[in-house]
């Protein structure tokens, strides 16, 4: 058999497996959901309250949609990263680590599988989210150019799993905090990539992180479009930046996951030991 | 398949050494031990061995005298510090795909999604090995058929299986893939005498069957016995002695009366423990799962 397809059947077996174990572990899921749903509509509702306590309801609509788009985007990227830097603790956790290190497949095998994974599992769930939100608030979004959002967002999927990997790498370098760190890699992305707010109200010395995570040009492509108007060409320079980050990220991630790999099978850290 | 020279050394090890450093990452802070405080252990030794194309080659060693650790380095999942090890010619370590492709481990614990079927499972591993659904379930089936598993079982969440009946499944993956080198860390322990024969029985008929060469880690000495064409006894990383069960009694000078492996063992080991420096029994007393 061709090797390509080995390589194509070996990252179907990845995407299949985690669905099926995804499915069993459906209790978790649902409390995800709920939390996911929730966190929207609480934040969301900051822009009526504002108007509530202010008085001032001028730019209601406009912070409804801006804080939509903000804690949407962020559970879908939330559900792509954990999807991907969690899958060395996953394996862990399930004791299945060495056994899916010993299959003969590609270490991008792997990780392309897992990371095509990722992207469903966040759409599937921001999907579901965005069904259960809309009853809340009705939003007119007829003007909106969907093909320029949608663009923003697979682009930058592409990015943000960069990120996702090479978080997953900590697992394999630190084995007892390698988990924890993952966290606080999501906690600063959270923090740096303008879901709430411009990046411009960073102080001077947080803001260059923000040019670095994927997240903000793609907040800053769908709020373009969704509050402008703005078309991709409109855009081409946030579109521009995606990309060369993009560019960046992926490799740079497979590389750090790759030494992280070597790093562990030298030292004995694959596997928590005793 | 092409990647099989016609070779008749299955597996090849030369002048292996592995240490663990049994500490963190270390970042050099001014406070931080100095490199002299080091704690290593050195799980093998400058071992080296050879086993031929289609042999079961039994390694006995006391907890703790590096055997799973050498049996992860030729599992392509622990580099070793020093030293060179091939399967059918390939490195383990420059050639790692190629000898992946050809070798698959059994291991003392069974590692597993739990709340996934058998099946489920099993198709994953297949899949990663490059076969396709319909041979993978339908070998599933057969394996564990053999293995006294029912087809219910197979469908029901490994959780709900005992561990026994977990390990047999090990066993099923491990074959599911037609390895020509299968290592196998204690694939029987646990097992009850009844499962333990039926776990044998099958390593020794798709032994036959497949022209598999087996390396079979275990410390059931009736075992090793009973498969074992030629059998290494291990201690502190190293293999002090080696040969058929005849030679090694021949060897350890026992005499008088019916001498078993058990006896071989208990002399060699005894004297290998007898000889080394307190420090090194310490890390020697460590054992794995
Ligand atoms: N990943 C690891 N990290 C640190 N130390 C390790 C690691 N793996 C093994 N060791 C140490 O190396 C030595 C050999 O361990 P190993 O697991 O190879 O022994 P074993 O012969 O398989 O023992 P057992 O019969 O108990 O399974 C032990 O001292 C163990 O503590
Ligand atoms: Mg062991």
């Amino acid at each position: 058999m061709l090797t390509s397809s080995i390589q194509l059947r070996g990252a179907w077996a990845f995407i299949e497996r985690n669905f099926r174990a995804t499915r069993r572990y459906w209790g978790w899921e649902v409390v995800f959901l709920v939390y996911s749903i929730v966190n929207v509509l609480a934040v969301t509702y900051i822009a009526p309250g504002t108007e509530a306590l202010t008085g001032v309801g001028a730019t209601t609509d406009f912070m409804v949609i801006y804080l939509l788009v903000g804690t949407l985007v962020w559970t879908y990227l939330n559900g792509v990263f954990d999807a991907v830097a969690f899958m060395i603790s996953w394996e862990r956790w399930e004791g299945t680590i060495e056994y899916t290190f010993m299959a003969p497949i590609k270490l991008v095998t792997m990780l392309g599988g897992s990371a095509l994974f990722s992207i469903l599992y966040g759409l599937v769930r921001t999907l579901i989210v965005i069904g259960v939100v809309s009853l809340f608030f009705t939003l007119n979004v007829a003007d909106t150019d969907f093909l320029t959002a949608t663009i923003f967002v697979l682009l930058g999927s592409v990015g943000f799993l960069g990120i996702g990997i090479m978080a997953a790498a900590l697992p394999l370098l630190f084995l007892e905090r390698g988990t924890q760190m993952t966290i606080v890699v999501q906690a600063m992305l959270l923090l740096v990539s303008g879901i709430y707010y411009p990046v411009s109200i960073l102080p001077d010395w947080l803001e260059p992180l923000s040019w670095i995570s994927p997240a903000t040009y793609i907040l800053e492509g769908i709020r373009g479009a969704m509050l402008d108007g703005k078309s991709v060409f409109d855009m081409s320079a946030e579109l521009w930046k995606l990309f060369a980050v993009s560019l960046i990220s992926l490799p740079l991630g497979v590389w750090i996951f790759q030494k992280a790999v070597d790093y562990a099978k030298r030292t004995g850290r694959l596997k928590r030991y005793g | 398949m092409s990647v099989l020279p016609e070779s008749n050394l299955a597996l090849e090890v030369r002048g292996v050494t592995k240490r663990f450093d049994t500490r963190g990452i270390r970042i050099p802070l001014p406070w931080s031990k100095k490199k002299g405080d080091d704690k290593q252990v050195v799980a093998v030794d400058d071992l080296s061995l050879t086993v031929e194309r289609g042999q079961i080659f039994g390694i006995v060693g006391s907890n703790g005298c590096g055997k799973s650790t050498l049996v992860r380095i030729i599992s392509t999942l622990l580099y070793p510090d020093g030293g060179t090890i091939s399967v059918f010619g390939h490195d383990v370590v420059e050639e790692s795909e190629t000898v992946r492709r050809l070798i698959n481990r059994v291991s003392v614990e069974a590692s597993f999604f739990r709340k996934l079927s058998p099946l489920e499972n099993l198709m994953f591993s297949g899949q990663t090995y490059g076969l396709d659904r319909e041979t993978t379930a339908a070998r599933t089936f057969e394996i564990l058929g053999r293995l006294g598993i029912d087809e219910a079982q197979v469908l029901r969440p490994l959780e709900q299986m005992s561990r026994g009946m977990q390990q047999k499944v090990a066993v099923a993956r491990g074959f599911l893939t037609s390895p020509i080198v299968l290592p196998l860390d204690e694939p029987t322990t646990g097992l009850d005498p009844a499962s333990k024969r039926q776990v044998q029985k099958f390593i020794a008929e798709l032994h036959a069957e497949h022209d598999a060469t087996v390396l079979l880690v275990t410390h059931d000495m009736a075992e090793a016995e009973k498969l074992c064409d030629q059998i290494s006894i291990m201690a502190g990383g190293k293999i002090v002695a080696s040969g058929t069960l005849s030679g090694l009694v021949e060897q350890a000078g026992l005499e008088g009366g019916r001498h078993g492996l058990e006896d071989v063992f208990l002399h060699v080991v005894g004297h290998a423990f007898d000889e080394e420096p307190e420090d090194k029994k310490a890390g020697a007393a460590a054992s794995d799962q």
